[in-house]
């Protein structure tokens, strides 16, 4: 099993006094290698379950099994050993602007990486060629050695996908991936993503607001909302009758931050101690 | 498919640049250290060692006999009257040199667009005066001052007095000009008076920010009226000078204590007063 | 637009009274020796003693020692910067909360009260551990400019969007890595800004500091005061001002740079 999600309930990151839930007694698994798209209005749940996924939001209540292990049993250290073999791609690309494409492509390695040959990259890349390649899939390879801002919306997001190819992770978590995509991009896109996922056998689960890209490209489908599972169904079960009462009369909860809004405020913690 | 493995990445292009930028470093770090008599390992030196460790425990208990404190209490007090009698000084030059130098009250530039001679070569007169007064150090202004007026706060009071009226002089024309002319130009048109047109042109728009800046001003008077001590303006600067020289740890602990509180109250009122003020 | 002044209140009238009160005292309880600096007497001394700087002593001899306290008071200012800078680095990590909120804390005192103290004052107690010469005043000023750096470095990694990095830690970074691929790419340009900045301070604090026997331009100027040698300090100021000038030139040209 690649993961295991067992009625988990999160909150939302929030003073104590109010806590709405951002999922309510989720229940979700998928074996290695398996394709998911997961589906919903805005504001349903999708990035925070992706973060519970990787590890990065402690549930409240039910039970997380990473790769047959209860993640967060572990002591620290282990966990965020844990952590090497997932990869999160959020929706804001997660570039320092000033940074050179190659540096952020090859920032998907420093998991496997040690701190020397980390410091010995800052200075010349280690692997521009690995890069080069990934790139090449999108292709961005002449985008090499470009500084990330000099970059369009589309083009950063196309190389936080390039990241995750140089990655080695086994579980691929990703937030959204297409949103500044024009169709036929975003089509290349996840078919490269999708590839990927097939040819390292890793588990993908990715959000996605394009129903119909999902519907025709993912196996599994997913929908959330407002925190809970609508149905979790093969591709060929879902009907137009249940995407329609999925996002009918969509309200965005008042009480939840967006979710860019969420993410920093929740991994800060994650941030300290060397 | 993979079909673009065929092709090879390109060289880095920064690398190169890289490479120069350390061995410029590494070329111009070489002498500097040469020049600075940079030796580290003196530090360790047993004499030296000794002679820190002893002073440093000097410093607990700092001193704090009742006359000691007396005496520290009137040098704290010279120390804010120098900064403050200074400041004043000096506000008294900054503001009619600046009156003089700002063009935004120049009449001959209404409906030229040009001031005529005279008024360009007063104005860079009294701008390049402004100049020579905040180049030199204020600690240079000091040492010369203790020359002719002899030791005492008078050349303290002076030296500030000197260098802020330049700092004061330039920060002001630079935020009357960035404000906006408008208001004294119409005044002036009218044929209002010079002054007026200040004061009901520009000043309503840029009074907070002289404000804010004349009291931060005041502020690093503070410090460096302490610095001045040391050249024998007296205050705070002279005791520590003199402790220091007697190697009397305690006595420096205190003085010590006592400047770094000074600081952090003059900063608070600073701020709680350009917060009233401004 | 600001409407017209409404009559002040009571703690702004105290306020403005109490500044008065101050200035006056200021003046009143200084022993001021106005008869020194105002009198006939005086005018003719100080234009005697101003007259005595001209013309600045440029014999080879005199300037080549001169030029030696330039390279020496340039050295220091650099040296100091530099180091700060780094050490600023070092502090600031603890200083911006990434160690928690009681080193926060702490680190920040320990900056405020190093950035307290100017650089003259830290460079007569470094005599005693470094000895009279440069390198006292290079510590000095290392001492005095990492307060200021640090601090500053702290507020700018405090102040930058923490999702490239909070990504790379998710992904199984570890916590320095994530630091150097993420953080810091994000804080240098600033960083690199602030020092360069504190650089044109530093020059003019290192051209002082041998007043109190830190070496370079200072101590000469302080050397030939006090031998009344007035035109060989003309020079040593004249000297202060060209290398001030230079380093504000070079500060400025690299600023330019890399913002570009």
């Amino acid at each position: 099993m690649s993961f295991v999600l067992d009625g988990v309930t999160v909150r939302h990151h929030a003073p104590l006094a109010q806590r709405p839930l951002a999922l309510t007694e989720v229940s979700l698994n998928a074996a290695a290698g398996e394709q998911i798209a997961l589906i919903g209005p805005s504001g349903a749940g999708k990035t925070t379950l992706l973060h519970t996924l990787a590890c990065a939001m402690r549930p409240q209540a039910g039970e997380l099994r990473l790769f047959d292990t209860q993640a967060w049993n572990l002591p620290e250290a282990q966990r965020h050993a844990l952590r090497k073999r997932l990869f999160l791609a959020p929706q804001t690309p997660p570039l320092p602007p000033r940074q050179r494409v190659v540096t952020a492509v090859l920032a998907g390695l420093l998991p496997q990486w040690g701190m020397r040959q980390a410091l010995a990259s800052l200075l010349k890349p280690a692997d521009p060629q690995c890069a080069y390649d990934a790139l090449a899939r999108f292709s961005l390879q002449d985008k090499l050695y470009a500084r990330v801002d000099r970059l369009s919306g589309g083009e950063r997001q196309r190389c936080s996908m390039a990241r995750l190819i140089v990655s080695q992770a086994e579980l691929l978590l990703v937030d959204e991936p297409l949103s500044a995509l024009d169709p036929t991009l975003a089509m290349h896109t996840l078919t490269v993503l999708q590839q990927e996922a097939a040819a390292r056998r890793a588990t993908l689960v990715c959000s996605l607001h394009q129903i119909e890209l999902a519907r025709a490209h993912f196996p599994r489908i997913v929908g959330l909302r407002d925190g809970c599972v609508m149905f979790d169904a093969p591709r060929h079960q879902v009907s137009d009758d249940m995407i329609a009462a999925l996002y009918k009369h969509a309200t965005t909860p008042a009480s939840a931050s967006t979710p860019q809004d969420q993410e920093p405020k929740q991994i800060l913690p994650l941030i300290r101690c060397f | 498919m993979a079909a673009s493995t065929i092709r090879t990445a390109p060289p880095d292009p920064a690398w190169r640049g890289r490479v120069t930028a350390s061995v410029l470093t590494l070329v111009v770090l070489w002498p500097m250290l040469v020049w600075s008599e940079f030796k580290p390992w003196v530090l360790l030196d047993a004499q030296s060692l000794a002679a820190t460790g002893r002073f440093l425990a000097d410093f607990f208990p700092p001193a704090h006999s009742a006359e000691f404190l007396r005496l520290a209490a009137e040098a704290t007090w010279q120390t804010v009257a120098m900064a403050t009698a200074g400041m004043t000084l000096a506000l008294l030059g900054a503001v009619p040199m600046t009156i003089i130098a700002t063009e935004r009250l120049s009449i001959s530039r209404i409906g030229t667009g040009r001031i005529r001679i005279l008024g360009r070569a007063v104005r860079l007169f009294v701008r390049w005066l402004l100049v020579g007064l905040r180049s030199v150090p204020e600690l240079v202004w000091a040492l010369l001052l203790v020359r002719i007026v002899g030791l005492g706060p008078t050349a303290g009071v002076l030296a500030i007095a000197l260098t802020y009226c330049g700092m004061l002089g330039k920060v002001y024309a630079e935020i009357l000009e960035s404000a906006d002319p408008h208001a004294s130009d119409a005044l002036l048109r009218n044929g209002a008076s010079r002054l007026a047109a200040l004061c009901y042109g520009t000043l309503p728009e840029s009074a907070s920010e002289l404000v804010s800046y004349t009291i931060y001003r005041w502020e690093c008077a503070i410090r460096g009226s302490v610095v001045m001590g040391f050249v024998g303006a007296g205050g705070l600067g002279q005791r520590m000078d003199e402790s220091m020289k007697m190697l009397a740890g305690g006595e420096v602990a205190t003085m010590l204590i006592i400047f770094v509180l000074l600081v952090a109250c003059a900063d608070s009122i600073s701020k709680m007063l350009r917060r009233r003020l401004a | 637009m600001k409407h017209a002044s409404s009559a002040p209140c009571i703690s702004t009238l105290l306020l403005l009274g109490g500044l008065v009160l101050l200035i006056v005292a200021s003046f009143a309880t200084l022993p001021l020796q106005w008869r020194a600096f105002l009198s006939v007497d005086a005018a003719k001394a100080t234009m005697e003693f101003l007259r005595g700087f001209v013309p600045p002593e440029a014999a080879p001899a005199f300037l080549h020692k001169l030029l030696i306290a330039t390279a020496e008071t340039l050295s220091m200012s650099a040296l100091g910067t530099g180091i700060a800078a780094m050490a600023g680095l070092a502090f600031a990590l603890p200083a911006s909360g990434r160690f928690g909120t009681m080193p926060r804390a702490a680190m920040r005192l320990v900056l405020n009260v190093a950035r307290s103290i100017p650089e003259l004052v830290w460079a007569s107690i470094l005599l005693i551990a470094a000895g009279l010469g440069p390198f006292a005043g290079t510590l000095a000023l290392a001492f005095h400019t990492s307060g200021v750096l640090g601090r500053l470095f702290a507020d700018a990694m405090e102040n930058t969007p923490p999702l490239p990095e909070a990504s790379l830690r998710i992904n199984g970074a570890s916590a320095l890595a994530a630091f150097l691929y993420a953080a810091l790419p994000q804080t240098l340009p600033q960083m690199l800004s602030y020092a360069l900045y504190r650089w044109e301070n530093n020059i003019r604090a290192a051209a002082v500091l041998g007043v109190v026997g830190a070496g370079g331009l200072g101590q000469m100027l302080k050397y030939h005061l006090s031998l009344f040698q007035m035109q060989q300090a003309a020079s040593v100021i004249v000297a202060m001002l060209l290398l001030v000038a230079l380093v504000d030139t070079i500060s400025f040209a690299m600023r330019r740079l890399m913002m570009s």
